[in-house]
């Protein structure tokens, strides 16, 4: 059976009771908007992207402690990637919330497990155990895809 | 007289349920309630013993699933004081109520340059139909602000209803518990010509509803809130209203004649019932208005002001300025609604750790968006309760809720 200690790390209440790289950033940093119509929470993802690497992100909006704890330790192994360095931690980090949900549903999975080291974001592991909180887990994940996504379609149409 | 909750909580199966060993504290009916087994077998013997097509047998069988439809029909004429059974439309709950009610008096009655006033304290059930009738029909929506108790801020009423045609409103707010004031608004309203909608889904399962008494014009409720079942909700109006109005789904049913040209429309109630209706589901709501009958609604409402009083004490006295306790301080009045912050755990993590012990709160906004904006809040928590609980349950809250404090606020 699940329990709340897995779910609730020790870690995690720390990045929940003091968030890392919380704030806004200014234009010409880009703001990309995240939310999650069934708890109402919301985040907004800053970045800063300069020749390809991110060299600022910051986390507004608000949310429960899954939610927020997830966007801090995004934030603190994000900083400072190139895009694709980024694209590949945030593939990882949806793995992981992946592998484990096949797990539970006795799904198959290919195995490929990526050789990225996550770090306290392992921590987040025990989210799966409880299939709605994922959605919060991967609330800031998936706005900072759209917001690489959104920055790279800008710099297509110049 | 007392109601004897410990008897009560018999008749409701899910309520014996253990999980993980543990019992079910059930405190979301605001949501939706739990079903006696009197509803149940209600729904049960129509399809074991009258399942038929109604209104249209020849043959003994369908008469009677006809009766068991029109008699759920009689027992809600009288459970809200309506004149006649005419006046009382089945729907599949409170949500198509208030779409029928947009969809045909207020596609009638609402052109360009109108206002229609509702209140911030709305679900969106009575939000959306407004603003989707808005952006074809391009009429102003006004607000009824509130104040910092949650009461309805009355300071600007007669010139927000100035000119207005409708005025919509929740008799008793799902996430404040606030009662607003059904009587006065409306006849200040109608003094200066408007119609008036009572969102009565939070009302009637918990108060005597009486819809000649308030002097409202239309009343819509949802009947899984009120022990009934999941899937039928009532939409009342005046006679003479209803006769006026265009039907809303067209079908079998509510139809008088169709030929090659057209068609004409049935008599009320049927002419806004369209295709077969949800008879087992009108003989649960029928089995559930005979329950509520009789324990009486006036003991129902004693019981939840002894309970919500009982329990914002103790919320107070154990939390004191850490929790945030939303809405009016008198249980007089307010329904057993209540919604609070805690400082340091989010809504959403506060019913995780309840929900260790099987303790069933709302977490969310509540599908009241505007609200939380008002309260400046993206979500709260929400405890609702209902003739089935007693102290026992607030004080398990209560205990669940140090836990909550142990582990996010060290
Ligand atoms: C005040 C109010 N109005 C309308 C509704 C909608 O009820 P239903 O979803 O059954 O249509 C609800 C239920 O949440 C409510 O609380």
């Amino acid at each position: 059976m699940a329990s709340l200690d897995d779910l609730y790390k020790e870690i995690i209440l720390d990045h929940y009771r003091s968030p890392r790289n919380q704030g806004e950033l200014e234009p010409p940093a880009h703001r990309c908007e995240g939310f999650n119509p069934l708890c109402g929470d919301e985040v907004i993802v800053f970045v800063s992207l300069i020749n390809n690497k991110i060299e600022e992100i910051k986390i507004g909006g608000q949310g429960c402690s899954i939610s927020q704890a997830s966007a801090s330790m995004m934030t603190e192994i994000i900083k400072g990637k190139s895009v694709s360095e980024a694209e590949e931690i945030i593939h990882a980090f949806k793995e992981m919330m992946d592998i484990y949900e096949s797990e539970l549903s006795g799904k198959e999975t290919d195995g490929t497990s990526s050789s990225i080291d996550l770090g306290d974001l392992e921590a987040l592991q025990g989210v799966v155990k409880y299939p709605v909180r994922i959605k919060c887990a991967t609330l800031a994940w998936n706005t900072l895809t759209q917001s690489i996504n959104e920055i790279q379609n800008i710099d297509d149409s110049l | 007289m007392t109601i004897d909750v410990t008897e009560i909580k018999k008749d409701f199966p899910v309520l014996q349920r253990h999980i993980n060993g543990k019992p079910l504290i059930y405190l979301d009916s605001a949501n939706t309630s739990q079903k006696p087994v009197s509803v149940m077998d209600a729904m049960e013997d129509y399809y074991r013993q009258f399942n038929a097509n109604v209104h249209r047998g020849s043959y003994q069988l369908a008469n009677e699933a006809t009766a068991i439809l029109e008699g759920s029909r009689d027992k809600v004429t009288s459970f809200i004081n309506a004149n006649s059974r005419q006046e009382v439309v089945f729907t599949k709950n409170a949500t198509e109520a208030m779409n029928l009610i947009s969809n045909t008096w207020g596609r009638e009655h609402l052109t360009d340059g109108d206002a229609i006033v509702l209140t911030e304290l709305e679900h969106h059930a009575n939000i959306v139909p407004w603003q989707m009738l808005a952006s074809e029909k391009n009429f102003e929506i006004r607000w009824i602000k509130i104040d910092d108790n949650g009461h309805l801020d009355l300071s600007d009423f007669d010139q927000l209803i100035r000119g207005a045609k409708l005025l919509s409103f929740a008799a008793m707010s799902n996430v404040l518990g606030t009662f607003t004031p059904v009587k006065e608004l409306t006849s200040r309203a109608q003094e200066m010509g408007l119609t008036v909608h009572a969102d009565a889904s939070q009302y009637t399962p918990h108060t005597k509803t009486d819809v000649q008494d308030m002097g409202i014009d239309f009343l819509t409720f949802t009947g899984h809130k009120l022990l009934g079942p999941m899937g039928i909700g009532v939409l009342w109006g005046k006679e003479s209203l209803l006769e006026s109005m265009p039907p809303f789904l067209g079908g079998g049913e509510m139809i008088l004649n169709v030929t090659k040209e057209g068609f004409s429309t049935n008599e009320l109630p049927w002419k806004f019932e369209a295709g077969t209706p949800m008879v087992a589901e009108a003989a649960g709501l029928g089995a559930a208005i005979d329950y509520l009958s009789d324990i009486g609604m006036d003991e129902i409402r004693n019981h939840e002001i002894d309970l919500t009083d009982y329990a914002l004490q103790c919320l107070v006295s154990e939390f004191g300025e850490t929790m945030s306790i939303f809405g009016p301080k008198n249980s007089l009045e307010r329904g057993g609604v209540i919604s609070f912050t805690f400082d340091g755990a989010h809504p959403h993590d506060i019913s995780q750790v309840l929900d260790e012990d099987n303790i069933c709160i709302r977490a969310g906004h509540h599908c009241a968006k505007p609200l939380m904006q008002v309260l400046n809040v993206g979500a709260t928590s929400r405890v609702s309760m209902y003739l089935y609980n007693d102290r026992s349950d607030i004080d398990a809250l209560v205990s669940g809720l140090h836990k909550v404090r142990d582990l996010f606020i060290p």
